[in-house]
């Protein structure tokens, strides 16, 4: 049975997915938090906000995050991408700590350390599911 | 400090629940869908090398499963907007992102065939509570 080992290509592509959604996220969240409030009366104002820089980076970010989730889903289990991939939050949390001086609470730090132990575990284990008719079929084209 | 405006309203239990139960049914749905999409026009990367970018972009776009697992994924961005509009962020979110992990295990191992083993589980669990302990 074959083993899918990733390619440090291949685990660079998680690390993209992991690490775009939430810094795309906290761009979102900078911009939007940094304009006035936006009513359903003036959609206009929703169109231009695209153009402000922090929320076009968090816009690139997103398209980067769903392209490099695509390209994971076409060679890892969505159930080991999902887990793998949760790693991200606890990027953002300790670039808060760290980097924006947040505190950071017990429940936290806890939070951190079941995720690590979570993603140690999946990351540990096959990236993908093989199905006998599959493989019969790939070692018979090899 | 910025005060965020609190919700329009609280809602009740069950209101609470049908909301968080929206999101996280269309997301995984959303989610099952795309990596079915995903599995069926193959290793991206292998594409990528034989037909360029364009051909990659090509196989995505033309299958149909990929557009209906965008359209649930959409249904899932518009059901937690609806949801912020009415619960707080603090709740929802963890919420929301913590079960999607359970939810999309379960559907992984149902719909999608995957093997999802006790290795998987355990991680799909941590990971869960690990969220949730983080955004709450």
């Amino acid at each position: 049975m074959a083993h899918h080992r990733l390619t440090p290509q291949q685990y660079f592509i998680l690390a993209l997915v992991a690490l775009c959604a939430p810094l795309g996220d906290t761009c979102l969240s900078r911009g939007m938090t940094a304009l006035p409030a936006i009513t359903l009366a003036h959609p206009g104002t929703l169109v231009a906000a695209v153009f402000t820089p922090w929320i076009a980076v968090g816009i690139a970010l997103l398209i980067g995050f769903f392209a490099s989730y695509l390209t994971a889903l076409s060679w890892a289990d969505l159930t080991f991408v999902l887990p793998a991939t949760a790693f991200g939050n606890v990027i953002v949390a300790l670039l808060a700590r760290f980097w924006l001086q947040e505190p950071i609470s017990l429940e936290r730090w806890a939070g951190i350390v079941l995720i690590t132990v979570g993603v140690g575990f999946v990351a540990q284990g096959p990236s993908r599911t093989e199905h006998p008719s599959k493989v019969a079929v790939e070692e018979a084209q090899v | 400090m910025t005060i965020l405006p609190s919700p329009a309203s609280h809602p009740g239990f069950w209101s609470a629940a049908g909301m968080i139960a929206a999101i996280v049914l269309s997301s995984t749905t959303g989610e099952v869908l795309t990596a079915a999409a995903m599995k069926s026009i193959g290793d991206l990367d292998d594409i990528r090398a034989h037909s360029g970018m364009k051909g990659a972009i090509r196989a995505v776009v033309t299958c149909p499963l990929f557009f209906a697992g965008v359209f649930f994924l959409a249904l899932a961005f518009f059901a937690l907007l609806l949801a912020l509009n009415h619960m707080d962020l603090s709740l929802v979110a963890p919420a929301s992102a913590s079960l999607t992990l359970v939810t999309n295990a379960i559907a992984g191992k149902i719909f999608l065939k995957e093997n999802v083993d006790r290795r998987r589980w355990t991680s799909a669990v941590l990971v869960c509570i690990g969220v949730y302990l983080l955004a709450h």
